[in-house]
């Protein structure tokens, strides 16, 4: 049953088929080693590794190696019991194993550090003195901050929330227990035990609703979505916000590690370069009853919302040139040579930014069109490279959503983008004196300061601004 | 059919050892040529074949030349043979007598079919079946895999229920006609050893009737043992005999027991939506399975159900649900037994094994007294008396003896007893009967587990190695979506004597009498190896078992192999390669 797992950077297995990530696409790991060589030369972090893909926590069997061992790389280090198997887990590193953290029988979360590697025999004392400092790594909760699946997402975010959980519970439980002696013992079902350590649910919180006041897995799962929810009442409280419930209603298997799709995989590339570049934003406040009017009128026409902004934007664009450059080499910047609006799209599993081509020179109707067509191709995933990745300005809108401003990342390439919040109707002090109504939408243009500079975007926002607030010209 | 197998084998078995010699050495004299002369080994399973038939010709000469003695008892006795309990193993013995021309009798003092049939393995496999289906239904996964929709799966807990006492009435009537149509005497009443060949049936109380028999069986079977400070009361605290009747599913049950019992029943509960508390006085779950097996089962059956446990304690009392109160165990300490728990759920099933029933069979009579309750006896199951003397006539086979408490052990003791009434020596080898415990997936095993393996081997100074193959391995194994699974073999390095089988994974109850038949027929690995297996099957994975283990000196792979395993791997390809090419040519 003992299956043998090479080890990547430290110890990620690499040749598992049960492991879906490939470890050469873990960037966090990576990092994470980096940062400790950085700091502590060629001291090495042993981390429980993700034998399979349900895999959360593992226990140590065995250590084959005792401290001061010399490994040299594809020796059998740890035995580990995951949730299916107990593997034989090798290094690819030579080295020292310089201290161990997680004795026999101990139990760590996946990716929390079980011992330490020196590479000399001389720094074996040194990464003992750091594992005593560090603190316990079989506690799940820093090791979990630490853990590479961080960049999963949703799932794994949810642990921090649910340890929360067990605090805010507390609060709402009384102790008695019908069937426990008057509150002298905890009474809970075989499986609410299971969910309650799954879920991080202090059971002696829980009010019980089964047989005489048995705490049944009903309870737990209610503790645990009520927790949840008060946990994330502190930011803005919601009538929207039902109670999450904790075991997936969607669909989404909780705890699990998910493998980027192609796509995602893409997005995360885009995202980490785009932090090379030195940007900064501007924000303005746009009144859009004009614009409003003339949807209303031309809307019957086929003429979307989106559309309009586009072609705005171009207009705007062709006054301000610098906004539609782009630099890529950090040496030079190049005006582009036609206004290339890309508009971000969310679509199932991720985003992506059709490009309306020459924005300001194609007639409002034809962009329509133009755009509802790309936004259809989009949805069936057919759009051709060049129908996504020529744009030279990004617009993206989280209107529809009701949100009034945000702030968007610049992608890579791009000289600037625009965040396009709703439109609301706001009341204003008139320059006469009067108090009045209007519609006003907040813009927010991230840009590359190597290029584009605060007047160019203020000016910018500024010709925006009147070309929204009278829209004729945008009809021609 | 099962007698009948067995039947032949232990006819076979007699002779097994010196046929199997005789092959080995007919294959090592030529040995070096082996790989090459495939011919030498069709040979080897021709006269195989051909040796196995002239067994069987010879059986039924045998049978021919005592038949015209049927149903004519010698004029001192009643009966030739008269077996006290109509379960499995007096059902065995009854029939293998009948074959032997005796006139028979069988006293049963409640149901044909004993507990197996009317109280145990069948009625649970009813309940078995439906709780693999429940199982396979509700795992969306499962069915997803499969491309399946199955809206939400419910059951009829009567339905369920009818369906375990249906077949158990079917299987009591097939027993009770078998019996009647090969000219069994049925006698009803309970049965009591009056004196040397004497036995008197009837009601108890009554002054019965009082029979004389050339040669007494006892095969009374055993009871659902209940410790003490446990109070049964059939309803919430029950044992397997009201659990099989599902009266009701209890939200939350405790098993006292983690045995093949315990087991069974969780999975059976479990799979219909109760929860379940296990009670183990060991301080490991499955206590009595190879170690390894019994992780992996654990992982399986035990960790991603709604199933928790307490390991090393007992459980000192427990009292009934009544007056609005649940059933409350009281758990303590296995060795300090100091207090240390208690449960309060809706049910309690006693599962810590079973008790002989011995009781009122007029042991005291002919001077033998019990040990714990059961009978003592020899290795052929001749009853030992109170002077260590062997009472003549008398055996006593089954749960009774406590030897191995199976129904098949049962039938094959009493067939061994028969044999060894009538003149031929035969020890049963009780390392050669398989056992299994139906859950999903299955368990069986027979031999010795690993442990009792190696401390053998240390006795008796030989090398033991493991052999270890997965189901996910295996094509038919993957097409059911049951990859789970294990088969582990353990075997005399030097000779490749199978010392021991254990299987964890789907059908693994049918598919561990390749191995049983091997060990009771002395089989060896080395000849084994070479039998074809039926493509794509479970079989496949004993098949592979049996490949992968290396007979032979240690370290007697090269440098070279050791070193590389890829060239071992294609070695060992090239040699599959080669095998099948010869077999393709043969086939034609």
């Amino acid at each position: 049953m003992s299956q043998l797992l090479h080890l990547g950077t430290s110890f990620v297995p690499s040749s598992s088929t049960a492991l879906r990530r490939n470890p050469t696409s873990s960037p966090a790991i990576h990092i994470s080693g980096n940062k400790r060589t950085t700091i502590q030369a060629k001291i090495r972090e042993i981390f429980m590794p993700a034998l399979s893909s349900t895999m959360t926590e593992g226990k140590i069997v065995s250590w084959v190696k005792s401290e001061g061992d010399k490994l040299s790389k594809g020796e059998s280090v740890v035995v580990v019991e995951s949730d299916k198997a107990d593997m034989d887990v090798e290094t690819f590193y030579d080295g020292y194993l310089a201290a161990i953290m997680v004795e026999e029988g101990g139990v760590a979360a996946v990716g929390s550090a079980i011992a330490l590697l020196a590479e000399t025999e001389d720094e074996i004392a040194e990464a003992r003195s750091k594992a005593n400092t560090s603190p316990s790594s079989s506690s799940p909760s820093p090791a979990a901050a630490a853990a590479p699946e961080k960049a999963v997402g949703a799932p794994e975010k949810a642990a921090p929330v649910k340890a929360a959980a067990t605090v805010t519970v507390a609060k709402m439980a009384s102790s008695a227990h019908p069937a426990s002696e008057g509150g002298k013992r905890i009474v809970a079902s075989p499986y609410a035990k299971k969910l309650a350590k799954e879920l991080n649910v202090d059971l002696g919180n829980v009010i019980g609703s089964g047989p005489m006041g048995r705490i049944v897995a009903k309870d737990v799962e209610a503790a645990a979505a009520a927790g949840v929810s008060v946990a994330a009442e502190d930011p803005k409280p919601s009538p929207s916000s039902a109670p999450v419930k904790v075991p997936a209603s969607t669909g989404i298997e909780l705890g699990t590690v998910v493998p980027f799709t192609t796509m995602q995989g893409a997005v995360s590339r885009n995202m980490v370069d785009s932090l090379t570049v030195p940007t900064f934003r501007v924000g303005y406040t746009i009144s859009t009853d004009a614009l409003d009017a003339l949807y209303k009128k031309i809307k019957s026409k086929g003429v979307t919302m989106t559309a309009l902004l586009a072609k705005a934007t171009a207009l705007a664009l062709v006054k301000h040139p610098v906004v539609n450059s782009s630099c890529r080499d950090g040496k030079s910047f190049t005006y582009n040579s036609s206004i290339n609006i890309a508009v971000a799209v969310a679509i199932d599993g991720g985003l992506i930014t059709p490009v309306l081509q020459d924005a300001d020179k194609v007639d409002i109707y034809s962009l329509s069109r133009k755009w509802k067509e790309l936004v259809d191709k989009a949805r069936a995933k057919q759009l051709q490279p060049h129908e996504y990745n020529t744009g030279t300005f990004t617009l993206s809108n989280l209107g529809m959503f009701g949100v009034d401003r945000f702030d968007a990342i610049l992608p890579p390439g791009t000289g600037a983008i625009m965040a396009v919040g709703a439109s609301e109707p706001t009341v204003v002090a008139t320059k006469d004196g009067r108090i009045g109504m209007k519609n006003q939408m907040q813009v927010n243009v991230t840009a590359d300061h190597r290029v584009i500079y605060g007047a160019d975007l203020a000016s910018f926002l500024q010709t925006l601004a009147k070309i929204i607030e009278d829209p004729k010209d945008l009809t021609f | 059919m099962s007698s009948l197998s067995l039947r032949i084998s232990s006819s076979v078995a007699a002779n097994a050892r010196s046929e199997s010699d005789h092959r080995l050495r007919l294959l090592s004299s030529s040995s070096p040529t082996v790989a090459t002369s495939p011919a030498l080994h069709f040979c080897g399973l021709r006269t195989e074949a051909l040796k196995l038939g002239a067994k069987s010709n010879r059986w039924k000469v045998v049978s021919a030349a005592v038949a015209p003695q049927d149903g004519s008892a010698s004029d001192e006795f009643d009966y030739d043979l008269v077996i006290i309990g109509a379960g499995v193993g007096g059902h065995g013995a009854a029939l293998h007598a009948v074959e032997k021309g005796w006139k028979t009798a069988i006293i049963e003092g409640d149901v044909v079919g004993g507990t197996c049939v009317n109280r145990g393995c069948v009625p649970s496999k009813a309940l078995l079946a439906v709780s693999g289906r429940m199982r396979e239904l509700q795992d969306e996964h499962h069915m997803k895999a499969f491309g399946l929709q199955v809206a939400a799966a419910g059951y009829d807990r009567q339905g369920v229920a009818d369906h375990a006492n249906n077949l158990a009435s079917k299987i009591r009537s097939n027993l009770t006609n078998s019996l009647k149509g090969l000219g069994v005497d049925i006698l009803e009443g309970v049965g009591t050893i009056l004196g040397p060949q004497k036995v008197k049936y009837g009601k108890v109380g009554s002054s019965g009737n009082v029979i004389t028999a050339k040669d007494i069986i006892i095969a009374t079977g055993s009871v659902p043992f209940v410790p003490k400070g446990v109070e049964v009361d059939g309803k919430t605290v029950i044992t397997s005999d009201q659990a099989l009747k599902l009266e009701f599913v209890p939200d939350w049950i405790a098993i006292v027991g983690s045995g093949y019992i315990g087991l069974e029943f969780s999975d059976v509960y479990t799979a219909l939506g109760s929860e379940v508390t296990f009670v183990e006085a060991l301080d490991q779950l499955m206590p009595g399975f190879d170690p390894e097996i019994g992780k992996l089962a654990q992982r399986v059956l035990i960790n991603p159900r709604k199933i928790d446990y307490y390991t090393g304690v007992f459980a000192s009392k427990i009292t009934p649900a009544k007056d609005g109160k649940p059933v409350m165990i009281d758990l303590i300490d296995a060795k300090t037994k100091e207090p240390k728990d208690t449960l309060e759920v809706d049910a309690a099933l006693i599962a810590t094994g079973r008790a002989p029933f011995t009781k009122g069979l007029g042991l005291e009579n002919i001077r033998v007294e019990t040990q714990c309750g059961f009978v003592p006896v020899d290795e052929h199951m001749q009853v030992i008396d109170a002077d260590g003397k062997l009472v003549p006539h008398l055996y006593c086979i089954g749960d009774a003896n406590g030897k191995m408490m199976l129904a098949h052990a049962a039938s094959a003791q009493g067939i061994s007893v028969v044999e060894q009434i009538s003149g031929k020596d035969n020890v049963l080898n009780h390392l050669s009967i398989p056992a299994a415990c139906f859950t999903h997936p299955e368990i069986s095993m027979v031999g010795l587990t690993e442990p009792q393996a190696r401390e053998k081997a240390e006795k008796e100074g030989f090398e033991v190695s493991v052999a270890k193959t997965s189901f996910k391995a295996n094509t038919k194994a993957l097409a059911e979506n049951e990859g789970e699974g294990l088969a582990k073999l353990i075997y005399r390095r030097d000779n490749g004597e199978i010392l021991g089988v254990h299987i964890f994974g789907l059908h693994a109850a049918d598919l561990i009498h390749e191995a049983s038949n091997a060990i009771a027929l002395g089989t060896c690995i080395q000849d084994i190896k070479f039998a074809v297996h039926a493509h794509p099957t479970l079989s496949e994975v004993l098949d592979e078992l049996f490949k992968s283990a290396k007979v032979g000196r240690t370290g007697s792979l090269g440098p070279e192999m050791k070193s590389s395993p890829i060239l071992h791997w294609l070695k060992s390809t090239s040699l599959v390669q080669v095998w099948h090419l010869l077999l393709s040519k043969f086939s034609t």
